[in-house]
């Protein structure tokens, strides 16, 4: 038990991209009531793009490094093209099938998923060769009850609670928020109030996207590696994740994120042969135990 | 009610009648090889997939010797066009038994080069000698491989070999203590790993910690790699694929483990320099081929092969895909016919080809005899020869 | 009407048994070749897949997302049978034997996930089918004795198109007979108003679990057939991208459609093949076509439509739910 606190710290690491992912997750999830397989290859082009883009500012390198000015506009950019990219594919892929049973939409964005992660790897320039993401922040050790947590994971794990209370109140106390869960509720009496659907929604996969760039920066921070395929089993994590923590619930997704990393973080530590199965384990006994989700209440269905 | 459920019964059964009447035909051999004074070589590889890294190394690997030979071939003082056939099993097992049959049936090549991974190899092998097709696996390291059957050859050494070589280098550069951190949901680091253990521990070397993680998914190795640390090893065994070593080497570093690291041969990429940036430093791996080898045919593919790709360094995938077609290419020169049945008789034949690797000639049990060499990189991700290991 | 019925009922089997015949004849005359037979084989044991799953999803209204687990367990189960315990015994009782032990295999883990299903509904069900699937995975690769994650080898080639095509008629045989079965309105009803159908006295516990062992049990004989087929198997050829490659079978070719899942399990099983010529771009091309067809045939491909004989009173199960007034866009929602 030497090493609780830094497990925990671990935990709480491997948990904080689950988390961010999930939270981007569950606003799409919550809102549109779809599940959105191509989430996790959003957080690989928020990556990638980074990684690109890093590349294009290459002249105001300084050492291994950024300016914080460059920095921010690096991340900036990469969130809104990742924004853009994800309501670009709501508008091409999801709209038309609104309206449809949402099991159809779940196949389109398999579709969607296969080719933002085949179509990169097919084009020349990007290929299928993993890379090694630039270092945007030195991190730096701290220590904690005897247990060290550098910079980078501090940062991650503040980042996560910040997005999350950040997220709660746009979706509670703006206009925009009040709108979002006007269709969520239902799409057909929001639009007789006025509401535009189609803009909700675009918005709605916009911050979706940037959410998931974050955590792509976030990600290929903590595991400096970037390839096209990364996104593919974070983004099924981040789908347990959100469903954990109570479908649609905000808070609920930050909680399931980091229940399940930690949970696998300790699982592996008891028994390293037998970790991943126990992670998974866990899932179901929470489950059980509460149906609906961690923060979610169990609706009676009436007839 | 009961009576019509009976009669539809019946017309199943009928069914099962005519088709167990039947079954009896399939897939006999066929001729196959040349057709005209064209030459075919099939090519299997994972273009896309999570391994599709490994495949771009493959067809480098082969377009070098594309580029060699400029699309003809001389046999016996008559002039063939020798053509390549690229195939995509994207690492499965399904889609290259699926592959194979059309390499085989419908492209009617006389040989096929790869597949790479052990399990493909392993699925398509017994396709391969069912038709009588004779295969060259690339980097097919499990033993049992081979064993398909008499069409099965490889370019590769062995997992045995391969883990020998490693608690070689380690025993003898003075570690009595190792720990290892393995990938238990793959077959090359399972194989690997159970080599390395049984070698080692044969010396007197003791393995202090052994820890596993499971799947290629989660590029999160912290806690391994503590209570790893927590042992106090003098040297670090990682088996392991070559998507998770970067990230293996640098959590490592950053978890204390400031020994010297060893790995497999797939650390032979400069990829893992690249993700893993200084950390790299003081890694060693066990491979097949050293791209500062000074014999002719090293220099030879190194300097083709960077020319093509843009300064590229080939990496043991695209060295073993270039050797296995050369070894293709010189059956075909031996073969007493341009069949099928030749080029395996020419492949079981091979003495002393000349290799980037060395020379290197064909075992009764369709292995190649060749040695490995040990390599190192240093703090700029380029690697280093430092020894070499020459089979008993 | 009496021998009309006949007929009805013989079509399935006179129809395999022709396209038996045809790929036999084609093989013979050098048109078809080895490649589509693997193909065709492929398709077959996909179509048992899918049809499989269609019950669970599709018909019963349930949300399996790890149905290559139960599959896994099939393939495991037979190959033990075939070739360890009766590895020097060649005989068609032994393969008919490991694919009965695949298949019970599978429908014991069938039971144990459908006692969730009891409790959890939509996609909270989901993901403990997903969790399921991952953690038959991960246990399959730490038993030694069946090759743990090196995998099993030597596993005898029995399995062909002729067995292949049998055992897929004879899953939809039966499965059209389930679904038009008192089972099979039980199933339709649970699917379309699960408060409802209890409020009308069927027992939902009893009939999920049912669903889900049936489904089990098909999806492990096909598990068990892929296993004599590829000869060689280990723990990650099972993985959640198969499972999710049933779904997109399942509702490209419509769910709660028999003949959907034959349709969708064959064109899309062939689709990636096809493209062979397209090289790199292949798997980003078979994407884009997938979503274009979900884009402008969103109900799947044979949504809603059942060949003659796969149906046999339209009216009743495909145009209007038993129970209640089917909501806009809300099918199959938690």
């Amino acid at each position: 038990m030497t090493y609780f606190f830094q497990y925990l710290i671990y935990g709480l690491q491997l948990g904080s991209v689950y988390a961010l992912l999930a939270l981007g997750y569950t606003m799409v999830y919550g809102i549109v009531g779809m599940i959105n397989f191509a989430h996790g290859d959003f957080l690989m082009i928020g990556a990638l793009g980074t990684y690109f883009i890093a590349q294009a500012f290459e002249s105001f390198q300084v050492g291994s490094t950024y300016p914080m000015l460059i920095i921010g506009l690096i991340i900036l950019t990469a969130m809104a093209g990742t924004g853009v990219i994800a309501s670009g594919v709501e508008a091409i892929a999801y709209r038309p099938l609104r309206n449809k049973p949402r099991m159809i939409a779940l196949i389109t964005a398999v579709g969607v998923s296969m080719f933002l992660e085949n179509f990169p790897r097919a084009l020349p320039f990007i290929g299928p060769n993993p890379r090694s993401f630039p270092t945007l922040f030195q991190a730096k050790n701290i220590d904690l009850f005897g247990a060290t947590i550098t910079t980078t994971q501090l940062v991650m794990i503040v980042l996560a609670v910040v997005t999350m209370a950040v997220l709660y109140l746009v979706v509670n106390k703006t206009k925009i928020g009040s709108q979002m869960r006007a269709v969520s509720m239902d799409k057909d009496a929001a639009s007789l109030m006025g509401i535009n659907i189609n803009k909700v929604i675009s918005i709605t996969f916009f911050i979706g996207g940037a959410l998931a760039a974050v955590s792509g920066i976030c990600y290929a921070s903590a595991y400096p590696q970037v390839d096209v395929y990364m996104g593919s089993w974070l983004g099924n994590m981040s789908f347990v994740s959100a469903v954990l923590g109570g479908i649609g619930d905000i808070r609920g997704a930050m909680l399931g994120g980091f229940i399940l990393g930690i949970a696998q973080i300790f699982a592996t530590a008891i028994n390293s042969t037998f970790g991943y199965a126990v992670g998974f384990i866990i899932l179901i006994i929470i489950l059980l135990v509460k149906p609906a989700g961690i923060m979610g209440r169990l609706v009676v269905e009436k007839v | 009610m009961k009576k019509s459920s009976i009669k539809r019964f019946l017309g199943l059964f009928l069914a099962l009648a005519v088709v167990l009447g039947m079954t009896a035909c399939g897939g006999g051999k066929e001729a196959g090889g040349v057709d005209g004074d064209t030459i075919k070589i099939g090519v299997v590889c994972p273009i896309s997939g999570n391994s599709a890294i490994a495949g771009k190394y493959i067809t480098h690997g082969v377009e070098v010797v594309e580029e060699e030979l400029g699309g003809k071939i001389k046999i016996k003082d008559k002039e063939y066009k020798i053509e390549f056939i690229y195939m995509d099993n994207e690492a499965s097992e399904e889609k290259t038994t699926n592959v194979f049959q059309k390499l085989i049936e419908e492209e009617k090549v006389i040989a096929i080069v790869g597949p790479d991974m052990s399990k493909c190899a392993l699925a398509g092998g017994p396709i391969a000698q069912k038709a009588g097709c004779p295969i060259v696996a690339t980097f097919a390291t499990n033993t049992a491989v081979t064993e398909v059957g008499d069409y099965i050859f490889r370019a590769c050494f062995i997992d045995p070999f391969q883990g020998k070589m490693a608690a070689q280098y380690i025993w003898e550069s003075g570690y009595k203590t190792t720990a290892v951190m393995f990938n238990n949901a793959d077959a090359y680091a399972t194989g690997l790993t159970d080599a390395f253990v049984e070698a080692y521990e044969g010396f007197g070397g003791t393995v202090v910690a052994k820890e596993e993680y499971s799947g290629s998914d989660v590029k999160d190795y912290n806690v391994q790699l503590t209570k790893l640390a927590s042992s106090n090893p003098e040297c670090v065994f990682f088996p392991n694929l070559l998507g998770e070593l970067g990230l293996q080497i640098q959590q490592a570093r950053a978890a204390g483990l400031n020994c010297p690291i060893v790995c497999g041969d797939s650390a032979d990429t400069p990829e893992v320099g690249e993700v893993a940036g200084a950390a790299v430093e003081n890694v060693a791996y066990v491979s097949a081929f050293s791209a500062e080898a000074t014999t002719d045919a090293a220099k030879s593919f190194v300097e083709k092969y960077t020319a093509m790709f843009d300064g590229e360094t080939p990496n043991s995938n695209a060295e073993l895909a270039y050797e296995a077609t050369q070894m293709v290419l010189y059956a075909l020169q031996n073969a007493d016919e341009l069949t099928r049945e030749g080029v395996r008789d020419a492949l079981k034949n091979i003495e002393g080809l000349e290799l980037p690797s060395g020379k290197m000639s064909m075992a009764e049990d369709r292995n190649p005899i060749k040695g490995g060499v040990v390599m190192q990189y240093d703090a700029d991700g380029v690697s280093h020869y430092v020894s070499s290991i020459n089979p008993d | 009407m009496k021998g009309k019925k006949w007929i009805k009922a013989v079509y399935p089997a006179a129809i395999v048994a022709l396209i038996y015949l045809l790929v036999t004849v084609l093989r013979q005359l050098g048109i078809m070749n080895g490649y589509y037979n693997q193909v065709l084989m492929f398709a077959g044991i996909n179509i048992m897949m899918t049809a499989s799953l269609n019950l669970v999803n599709g018909f019963t209204g349930q949300f399996c997302i790890g149905h290559a687990g139960f599959m896994s367990l099939g393939a495991y189960g037979a190959a033990i049978v075939t070739g360890m315990l009766f590895k020097h015994t060649d005989s068609i009782f032994v393969f008919l034997l490991g694919l009965f032990a695949g298949g019970l295999a599978a429908m014991a883990a069938g039971m144990l996930i459908g006692l969730p299903s009891l409790k959890l509904k939509g996609d909270y069900l989901a993901i403990v089918t997903l969790a399921f699937g991952e953690i038959v995975r991960a246990l399959l690769r730490l038993v030694k004795p069946i090759g743990g994650a090196r995998g099993m080898i030597g596993i005898p080639g029995y399995a062909n198109l002729g067995w292949i095509l049998f055992f897929m008629a004879l899953t939809l045989f039966l499965l059209r007979n389930l679904i038009h079965s008192p089972f099979g309105r039980a199933f339709i009803a649970i699917r379309d108003n699960e408060v409802a159908a209890d409020a009308m006295g069927i027992n939902t516990t009893k009939y999920k679990m049912t669903s889900f062992c049936i489904a089990a049990f098909i999806a492990g004989v096909a598990g068990g057939l892929y296993a004599h087929v590829i000869s060689f198997i280990q723990p990650d050829n099972f993985s959640f991208t198969k499972s999710a490659d049933f779904l997109v079978y399942l509702y490209a070719g419509g769910s709660g459609s028999l003949t959907g899942s034959v349709v969708g399990a064959t064109l899309l099983t062939i689709l990636p093949e096809f493209l062979r010529f397209l090289a790199d771009w292949r798997l980003a091309v078979y994407a884009v076509i997938l979503v274009l067809v979900m884009l402008y045939r969103s109900e799947g491909l044979c949504g809603g439509l059942e060949l003659p004989f796969m149906r046999i009173r339209r009216k009743e199960l495909y145009e209007e739910p038993l129970f209640g007034k089917k909501e806009k866009g809300k099918e199959g929602q938690a």
